[in-house]
């Protein structure tokens, strides 16, 4: 199913937000998301939600024959999915330039800065080695799909126990986990990238852009550290200009991000092992907290109303009276007036017109008259109701009708006489807008 | 690592050259008659070559015709001969995608799209000879073709990888470099403003010199423009004595 084209206006709303250092959820320019990492019962799997991007990694390993030009050195194998349960855009034929940009990078992240020691997955030289397989899936798309991947890559491979192995000789013995307890693997470092996200032509960034930052973003630049300040990986993507400093600012930034997230995984680790060891339990299902189906779930606020009232009065009676708007009448000629400035004509773009800038157009003649006694000779055109849009024109019609989006079509007759205007206070501030105009 | 001395202490690298020095460039535009554009680099060893067609119709579904802007295609392919072993690469596989993606997101932004709303222009890039640094000679060459092609640019793309050994920034690796598993940084910029349009890195790198590798590369890739800026004047000179200028 094609994805959902983002409107114009909320597009503009991001954009504006951004500008004014404003997230959607609140969150600071180099705020992440909170990084949730719950374990399986094997050894090996685990969830990573960053946020509401969730991401299973499980690991996996077999005996096999080496590459040939690498004769003691394991294998290490990643793949990421994208499925359709994580967004309904990623359908089976449709990701192809996602999905192959994602796993090179995860790839060259992992696998080039020699996080593990492959010599160590070694068995028999030339004839047997292991290979270490990591299967990613994203579960839910929500934005900043890499960082979340390369957490559960690497905190899978952390978590991850292979069988123990021992040789001699020629024999080569395979130990079960009955017999013996599985080996953890050797890992140098953790390599975590860190995306960020540019807008306005590389003016504005945000670090862990979410969905809807990534819709409107100009490009992206990830870069993958690890705790001791290396950088493992960096990747520019989107067709953004980047400038040398830019590029080094955001490197001392991922610096720290790292130094953060790499403090919650080894907390992370050791929780899980410390229960294990303990005998609690352990695995997905303790980890999805009770009562809850889905996680979108969030309890009702409970909200203190007893003294509502009080308070609305004391901000009511604080605040200023709204200013009286008084216009003179203009009487154009002995049967024509008129009270306030009208909205321009705008018989041109009747189609595409806002209703609401005729709403606001109206109510700035909505005049917040006590009450005005008319002479009889002066016509004014009688306000069917708040919103309705009030168009002067010099059309012969004698009855306009104009549509309301959700109200009866009411009938303005422009030549009708009201005797008394009383109009309840627009609560409403009254602001003037420019209406567009299309030709003027 | 076996005795392979990368940077000697006189700072001479494998292949003579000093740190900041570059592979000897040769370039030629306008190779192929047929296609639209074309040009053919070689940086060492390294030789590369280009094919521009466009701006054309959009070729296949026209639903992905954009409103207000070309649409870019970039092919990457190497060929079977192109490294030491000779191995059989299937067009689709990771690494081409990944090579033909970044060639066209360098490219978007530095040729003037809107210009040409609602059409395509092709790049194809195949490399004869890989020596390291395959992904700059496909950028300096596919900026050749697209500058023969006629096809309006913002500025040249220039191109050129960097390294880090020993303490020291090397610029333009060669393949001897890249496979000894040091960090390597491939950067495309536009070298009138500095901008850059691609920046790539592997391998581990300590984050105090990344801005010295930066710097190498950067003035790597100023050196490339200034090579290539040669090239095409002196294309273009040849062409219009031809035209009877």
């Amino acid at each position: 199913m094609k994805e959902t084209p983002l409107s114009n206006c909320e597009r503009r709303f991001l954009l504006r937000a951004i500008e004014e250092k404003k997230r959607l959820d609140g969150r600071q320019t180099y705020d992440y998301r909170n990084i949730r990492i719950s374990f399986g019962t094997d050894y090996g799997c685990c969830i990573v939600e960053l946020g509401k991007t969730r991401v299973l990694g499980q690991v996996s390993c077999e005996l096999v024959a080496p590459k040939l030009n690498r004769a003691t050195e394991g294998i290490l194998f990643f793949n990421l999915e994208l499925s359709q349960m994580a967004a309904p855009a990623f359908e089976p034929g449709r990701q192809s330039d996602l999905l192959v940009k994602l796993n090179r990078l995860l790839e060259r992240c992992l696998r080039n800065s020699k996080c593990i020691d492959t010599e160590s997955l070694c068995v028999v030289a030339g004839e047997k080695v292991w290979q270490i397989r990591v299967d990613l899936h994203l579960l839910n798309h929500d934005g900043n799909i890499i960082d979340a991947a390369s957490v559960a890559a690497i905190v899978a491979l952390c978590h991850f126990r292979r069988p123990d192995v021992s040789v001699q000789g020629d024999e080569v013995t395979l130990y079960t986990p009955e017999e013996r307890d599985p080996v953890p693997l050797s890992i140098h470092h953790m390599p975590i990238c860190v995306s960020f996200a540019f807008f306005q032509q590389g003016t504005y960034l945000l670090v862990d852009p979410n969905e809807r930052e990534e819709r409107v973003m100009d490009g992206l630049l990830v870069i993958a550290m690890n705790k001791h300040r290396e950088i493992c990986t960096i990747q520019s993507s989107g067709g953004i200009m980047l400038l040398k400093d830019q590029v080094l600012r955001c490197s001392k930034i991922a610096g720290v991000k790292v130094a953060e997230i790499t403090e919650l995984i080894q907390k992370a680790l050791e929780n899980d092992q410390k229960v294990r060891k303990e005998g609690g339990k352990f695995g997905f299902a303790e980890s999805i907290a009770n009562q809850r189906i889905t996680a979108f779930k969030m309890e009702k606020a409970s909200i203190d109303t007893s003294d509502v009232e009080e308070k609305a009065e004391e901000i009511i009676a604080e605040a200023e009276p709204p200013s009286e708007v008084v216009s003179k009448p203009v009487l154009w000629t002995p049967g024509t007036a008129q009270i306030g400035e009208g909205v321009e004509n705008s018989w041109g773009d009747l189609e595409d017109s806002e209703k609401e800038d005729d709403d606001e157009g109206g109510s700035d003649e909505a005049i917040i008259l006590d009450s005005i006694k008319m002479d009889t000779g002066i016509e004014v055109s009688d306000i069917g109701s708040q919103d309705a849009p009030i168009i002067l024109s010099d059309s012969e019609e004698e009855e306009m009708i104009i549509l309301e989006p959700d109200k009866n079509p009411k009938k303005i007759r422009t030549q009708t006489i009201s005797v008394k205007q009383e109009k309840a206070p627009n609560k409403k501030p009254v602001k003037r807008r420019k209406k567009k105009r299309a030709a003027n | 690592m076996a005795g392979l001395e990368l940077l000697s202490d006189q700072g001479y690298r494998v292949d003579g050259r000093r740190a900041g020095e570059l592979r000897k460039i040769q370039a030629r535009m306008g190779v192929f008659a047929q296609a639209d554009g074309s040009a053919y680099i070689e940086q060492g060893n390294t030789k590369a070559l280009a094919v521009v067609y466009g701006p054309h119709e959009i070729r296949g579904s026209r639903a992905r015709a954009l409103p207000d802007r070309a649409l870019v295609n970039c092919q990457y392919s190497s060929a079977t001969f192109s490294t030491g072993e000779r191995k059989r690469r299937p067009h689709g596989d990771r690494k081409s995608c990944e090579m033909g993606l970044q060639l066209r997101q360098t490219f978007e932004a530095a040729i003037l799209t809107q210009l040409h709303p609602r059409s395509q222009i092709d790049i194809y890039v195949q490399v004869l000879q890989a020596d390291g640094g395959t992904y700059a000679a496909c950028v300096n060459a596919a900026t050749l073709a697209v500058l023969d092609a006629g096809i309006p640019m913002r500025d040249f793309v220039c191109a050129c990888s960097a390294g880090f050994v020993d303490g020291t920034a090397l610029a333009d690796l060669s393949h001897v470099e890249e496979a000894a598993g040091g960090p390597q940084l491939a950067l495309a910029l536009l070298p009138a403003s500095g901008q850059i349009a691609l920046l790539e890195m592997d391998a581990r790198l300590h984050e105090d010199h990344l801005e010295q590798v930066l710097e190498a590369a950067a003035q790597a890739a100023q050196d490339v423009h200034i090579l290539l800026d040669r090239v095409v004047r002196q294309h273009v000179r040849e062409a219009s004595i031809l035209l009877g200028d």
